[in-house]
């Protein structure tokens, strides 16, 4: 049987946390499957950082450097990739579903004529067949579609962010390095990065935060927004807010949460004035725990919310508030203890 | 220069019907609209045409209703547009899909630039772009959120990253994929909905494109739908109300223990 792979995603000289993700799936597949668990790097990553990759799952790294890589397009990536995969011909290829993820998946899997499912939010092995099912959201987060690649290898999919944590660490774990050296015929200079802007809007982030805090036209105005960004703060979270929100200016575009904006699948998101429309629902239907709080009973976010509180959020949000900073200087035991009696 | 935008049909959310046996979307039924992220691709190509001169070519593979979407795009102010429709083309998946397009845009020669939504409402994937890339042999450019500089040879854009923006600069033919922050469609005008009175669309079948037959539709897709279910949304629901005899105290006391039982807190 040929090895499970994925590909690490870099960041400067580190390892983005999705690329742990990626083993804890490679894991349980790899396992069942009785094969290798494989990882490969592309890019300046110290050695410390890529043992880390054996620390949470891996068997072996492949890794590739070059002092171009910095500066090149995804061309040279899905050239790497291709010549690799041809080599080794692992049974299953995954990758993050970020924004070079999805780049550099879609003509790589082109390049090795197989398929490639999207935005996957879980992975199994298929009992009898052994083939690999691939789970996504599709049409807005409306169904859930599962995807198989019965004939062609790799099978392929990325996978979205969060989707799985990744494993405990198990310093005793240890694995193979192996250093693939360059090969010329990987150049390519068609595309040259210029260079990055960072944005401090936080963009992209509430699709990657554990636990997302969101608000609606129930805050009634902008100052009252604080209510939600101080709850975030407190829960260690992002901020998200419905397109009514935005609309009226409360938050940025890149914090709706909905079909019109991101989609997100934190562990926990909590949906506080916001009255729970299909078009916002859209966008929270892979998130793990749903809280919402709304002074009407009927509101349809109640319905799918695992927990939902029916009450005035004026009132309830101070006191949760009240109760969490306690919590931050004292153990948060004693502020239950305390509440309680 | 010579600019293609491929343009999907899609249905109007919330009216989708899946065939439960080939796990693909029904299209008889629902009101066809043009994907709402394309109107920004075909925006972006009328823009580059407008500065700098050139041609627009509309492009869409689909059953034969999908040539409405190729008119509005002409009422847009494309030139003209192609309409690739054949049975052999059903059940594609982004691969065969991909490869459909490209058989096309070989076929229309010289082209410098195909400029593509992120990704289409229903399927959802957004790799019908860079498969394209990789079909043609062109360089990619993905998640296009500004444009630069665009000249005779080279295009300069801001890319929309996790991280922030990334500058790149890439030699043409290039394919663009273009995210909503890039421009604000137009709406089209009335002159340009007269054109397309006249607007004759060619339709081209898998023989016109000189296709490999073995990579179309659902026979040249290596993916199979073999599943499809609505989210389950009825959760265990714990309800606690806030009254008179239940105060908020005690309230948020139940949330937070909640919270803590499923190790959400710190
Ligand atoms: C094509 C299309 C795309 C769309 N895309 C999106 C999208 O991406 N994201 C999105 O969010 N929406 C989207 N919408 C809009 C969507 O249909 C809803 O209009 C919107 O989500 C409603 O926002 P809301 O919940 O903030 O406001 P409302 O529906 O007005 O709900 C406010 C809620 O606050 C509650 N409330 C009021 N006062 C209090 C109080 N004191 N205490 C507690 N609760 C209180 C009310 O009971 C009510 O349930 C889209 C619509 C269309 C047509
Ligand atoms: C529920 C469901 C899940 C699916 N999952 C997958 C999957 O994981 N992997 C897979 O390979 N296929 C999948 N498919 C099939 C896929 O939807 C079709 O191949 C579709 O033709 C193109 O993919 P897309 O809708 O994702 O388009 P995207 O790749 O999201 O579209 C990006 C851009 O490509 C252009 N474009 C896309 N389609 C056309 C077209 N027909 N004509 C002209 N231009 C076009 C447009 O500019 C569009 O903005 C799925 C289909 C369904 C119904």
């Amino acid at each position: 049987m040929h090895d499970v792979w994925t590909l690490a995603e870099c960041h400067g000289t580190t390892l983005k946390d999705v690329s742990y993700e990626l083993l804890a799936w490679g894991r349980t597949l790899a396992d069942s499957l009785r094969c290798k668990l494989c990882s490969v790097v592309i890019g300046d990553i110290p050695d410390d950082e890529i043992r880390l990759l054996f620390t949470y799952g891996a068997d072996c790294v492949y890794v590739v450097t070059h002092e171009q890589l910095g500066w090149s397009g995804h061309e040279v990536y899905v050239n790497i990739l291709t010549g690799l995969s041809e080599e080794h011909k692992p049974e299953i290829f995954l990758g993050a579903a970020t924004t070079s993820g999805r780049s550099i998946f879609p003509a790589l899997a082109v390049r090795l004529r197989t398929g490639l499912t999207a935005d996957c939010t879980e992975l199994s092995i298929e009992e009898k067949s052994g083939n690999l099912l691939q789970t996504r959201p599709a049409i807005g987060g409306n169904i859930m579609a599962t995807i198989k690649t019965p004939e062609h290898r790799p099978q392929m999919a990325t996978v979205r962010a969060k989707s799985i944590r990744h494993l405990p660490a198990d310093s005793s774990r240890k694995g193979e390095i192996v250093r693939v050296p360059w090969n010329p015929a990987w150049q390519d200079e068609r595309v040259t990065v210029l260079g990055t802007r960072k944005e401090h809007s936080d963009q992209g982030s509430i699709m990657e935060a554990e636990i997302v805090v969101a608000g609606g036209k129930g805050l009634k105005k902008k100052e009252n927004f604080r209510l939600i960004e101080d709850l975030a703060h407190a829960l260690g979270g992002q901020v998200g807010a419905t397109r009514d929100a935005v609309d009226r200016g409360w938050k940025g575009y890149p914090h709706q949460v909905g079909l019109s904006g991101k989609t997100i699948s934190p562990r926990l998101y909590m949906g506080i004035g916001i009255s729970g429309a299909v078009q916002h629902m859209a966008g929270i239907k892979t998130a793990e725990c749903i809280v919402a709080i709304n002074a009407d009973e009927r509101a349809n976010l109640l319905r799918v919310a695992d927990f939902a509180l029916v009450g005035d959020l004026f009132e309830i949000v101070p006191e949760l508030l009240r109760r969490l900073n306690l919590a931050l200087d004292l153990a948060l035991d004693f502020v239950l203890e305390d509440g309680s009696t | 220069m010579y600019i293609v935008v491929p343009i999907k049909q899609v249905p109007e959310t919330g009216n989708v019907k899946m065939d439960p046996e080939t796990g693909t979307m029904i299209r008889s039924g629902s009101e066809a609209i043009i994907n709402p992220l394309d109107l920004y691709a075909l925006e972006t190509a009328l823009r580059i045409k407008e500065q700098i001169g050139g041609r627009v070519t509309a492009l869409t593979m689909g059953p034969p209703a999908a040539s409405k979407v190729l008119k509005e795009a002409i009422a847009m102010g494309c030139n003209d547009a192609v309409h690739l429709s054949d049975r052999a083309f059903g059940g594609a998946d982004t691969c065969a899909t991909s490869y459909t397009l490209a058989c096309a845009i070989r076929k229309l020669e010289h082209v410098d630039l195909i400029v593509t939504g992120e990704h289409a409402t229903d399927g959802d994937t957004g790799q019908v772009g860079p498969a394209l890339a990789a079909w043609l042999g062109m360089a990619m450019v993905t998640y296009a959120a500004k444009l630069l500089e665009v000249e005779e040879t080279h295009i300069t854009v801001e890319r929309l990253v996790e991280e922030g923006y990334q500058k790149v600069r890439a030699r043409l033919p290039a394919v663009l994929t273009v995210v909503k922050e890039i421009v604000v469609p137009r709406l089209p005008t009335l002159a340009g909905k007269k054109r397309t009175l006249h607007a004759e669309i060619p339709v081209w079948d898998a023989k016109t494109l000189d296709a490999d037959p073995s990579l179309l539709g659902l026979k040249g897709s290596p993916t199979r739908v073999v599943r499809i279910e609505t989210p389950k949304i009825t959760r265990n629901t714990t309800i606690v109300k806030v009254s008179e005899e239940f105060p908020a105290s005690d309230a948020v006391d139940q949330l937070l223990r909640f919270l803590k039982d499923k190790n959400l807190l710190g």
